[in-house]
């Protein structure tokens, strides 16, 4: 740290010098704001009230207690509870399944969008991108109402056979990732330098092959990242499945939302850690793939 | 970039699947729903299309769901302030932090972001609710202050019984909600600007003599306008639309126009005067964005 202030005071010639403690004299620059104790408090005290709640709730889904207030001890009970209570198993597996086929469809479909949007100028196109963007932006009730309206003016068949059951919410689900992954997907193609494209296409390879071992190799990050952000969108998503499902089709969320409303309960927090689990690790691995890596030549 | 005529097949077969999802999946549920909006219950289950405006008057004109609409707007408004207030200090520290620090901070700050909505409102609730983790807190600290009281001399339970706060279903609760959910949406405008901001302004600022506070005034304040602008409809929207928040936290007594929506499309069953509220939200958010377009000027929509 002192050698930090002393580098920055060399830096800075405007910078405050306060006198710390014993002595020693610390200097923080004009543009430190990182380092100013009551920009650092406020900045702790944040996160802290962000982050207790879903600490809490990781903490006592380990708690031996009904009560779910007094720490009694460790166990892993409410765990197996959860994991044999039927009904919250079923809306788990239902909501992997939309997960798993929303991820792969709107990963396709975004990124197809993405590559339309970076190649080509064509006439409204400022039109095209708002449009796409409008499922990003509208209210999540909204949308969950017009699906509703939307699948029962259109009898859409109820009570089928698992999983077309799951048809609709992933439908649903389809229409409002694929617009994030086209996001995630341009971003990364932004990064792309077309002279490879030529080079390739003048040594002879096809549209295609030039297709397949140029441009998909460099997209392949954003579409990871993409296919990643679908995959949680979908997971999470409670509004839009709210409207969407019919009764016999509960999705995860939707379960816990029922279970929720009639009491606090153990269970709850094993399930939620679970799920929090599953999307922080895909978070931070989508994290991972977005950051531009400055070893690839672009 | 080529223009579209130069490989017309390749530019349809980019174009064709998005389009069609996005008009059949998305333009033409949204298309019933402004039918509806303008239509008529002939009977418990059929509607009619007969372009009357009533649900809308119906909307705008009584006063129970007019008060409503006006208590979603000021929930949203003073959800949305606290959040500019929160993240302005924590998306500067962010942008000004050391390039080591800055992706650490910038997770730590949209992480939250990712865990599932309704996990983070039930965590809210455990934090929140009359046997919940801050009045456990608070019943200690009581406790503890009578017998302090106590062993001084002032006799026992000096302050009474502990009485429970009630922080659950009221506006409160529905605030410090929305707060807590949409602070990420804040930050990362902000940040994108005051990160793009040229630090060299701030300097000169400074070296001229101009004082912290101005300088925020007078210089960063302005110069991170579109990013306060982005960040206030990005967080505003989602309030203003939010179901799931007052349905929890708020019960009866904190409902928004999210929870009027939901009671016509289920338990009302009145889907013609839920699609004029729905269309309300829309026509908002409409406007919200065209006044984010005439401040950003000409940044493209894609862009969040």
């Amino acid at each position: 740290m002192s050698e930090l202030a002393g580098t920055n005071k060399a830096a800075s010639p405007g910078g405050r010098a306060i006198a710390g403690p014993r002595g020693r004299h610390m200097t923080i620059g004009p543009l430190e704001y990182g380092r100013r104790f009551w920009l650092r408090c406020f900045v702790a005290a944040t996160f802290l009230l962000l982050y207790a709640p879903i600490f809490t709730l990781i903490i006592f889904s380990f708690n031996d207690s009904r009560r779910n207030i007094v720490w009694r001890g460790f166990t892993f009970k409410y765990y197996e509870k959860a994991w044999n209570n039927d009904g919250l198993f079923e809306a788990f597996t239902n909501s992997l399944t939309i997960a798993v086929l929303t991820t792969i469809i709107a990963t396709v479909l975004g990124a197809m969008v993405a590559l339309l949007l970076w190649r080509y100028r064509f006439p409204g196109k400022p039109a095209y991108e708002g449009f796409m963007a409008l499922p990003i932006v509208i209210p999540e009730i909204c949308m969950g109402v017009a699906m509703l309206a939307f699948f029962s003016r259109i009898g859409w068949p109820s009570g089928m056979p698992w999983p077309l059951n799951l048809s609709a919410i992933t439908i649903a689900h389809i229409a409002f990732t694929f617009p994030f992954v086209a996001i995630v997907v341009r971003a990364r193609m932004a990064g792309f330098n077309r002279e490879l494209e030529e080079a390739s296409k003048d040594l002879g390879a096809s549209e295609w092959q030039t297709f397949m071992n140029v441009i998909v190799p460099f997209m392949r990050p954003g579409l990871i990242a993409g296919a990643l952000l679908a995959f949680t969108l979908s997971l999470d998503d409670f509004v839009i499945t709210f409207f969407t499902a019919g009764p016999e089709t509960v999705t995860f969320p939707v379960k816990v939302y029922s279970m929720v409303r009639f009491s606090v309960t153990p269970e709850v927090n094993a399930a939620s850690t679970a799920l929090i689990v599953i999307t922080v690790l895909a978070t931070i691995v989508a994290m991972r793939f977005q950051t531009p890596d400055k070893t690839e030549a672009t | 970039m080529e223009t579209w005529k130069q490989s017309k097949a390749v530019f349809w077969t980019l174009a064709t699947p998005g389009t069609l999802w996005l008009a059949i999946f998305f333009v033409a549920p949204l298309a019933i729903i402004w039918g509806l909006s303008f239509a008529e219950k002939t009977s418990i289950v059929d509607t009619e299309i007969t372009g009357t405006l009533s649900n809308y008057i119906r909307a705008l004109g009584t006063p129970v769901y007019l008060k409503i609409i006006w208590k979603s707007i000021w929930i949203s408004a003073l959800a949305t302030l606290m959040c500019l207030i929160i993240a302005f200090p924590i998306a500067f520290v962010v942008a000004f932090a050391p390039d080591k620090w800055k992706p650490i901070l910038l997770m730590a700050v949209i992480l939250p972001f990712w865990i599932n909505l309704l996990i983070r409102t039930y965590a809210l609730i455990s934090v929140f609710r009359t046997r919940g983790f801050v009045n456990f807190g608070l019943e200690w600290l009581w406790d503890g202050a009578n017998s302090i009281l106590a062993f001084i001399g002032l006799g026992p339970a000096v302050l009474g019984a502990f009485e429970p706060l009630q922080m659950l279903y009221n506006n409160f609760a529905v605030i410090a909600g929305l707060v807590y959910v949409y602070m990420p949406f804040m930050v990362l405008p902000l940040y994108a600007t005051i990160e793009r901001l040229d630090k060299s302004f701030l300097e000169a600022s400074l070296d001229l003599g101009a004082s912290q506070a101005r300088t925020f005034w007078s210089v960063v304040f302005p110069l991170t306008m579109p990013g306060i602008v982005s960040g206030i409809i990005l967080v505003f929207i989602p309030c203003l639309g939010s179901f799931l928040t007052p349905d929890l936290l708020g019960g009866t007594n904190a409902t928004m126009i999210g929870n009027v929506i939901e009671r016509q499309f289920k338990a009302a069953n009145d889907w013609p005067f839920g699609a004029a509220l729905s269309f309300l939200l829309m026509y908002a958010t409409f406007g919200a964005l065209a006044l984010r377009s005439l401040f950003a000027g000409r940044k493209s929509g894609m862009e969040v």
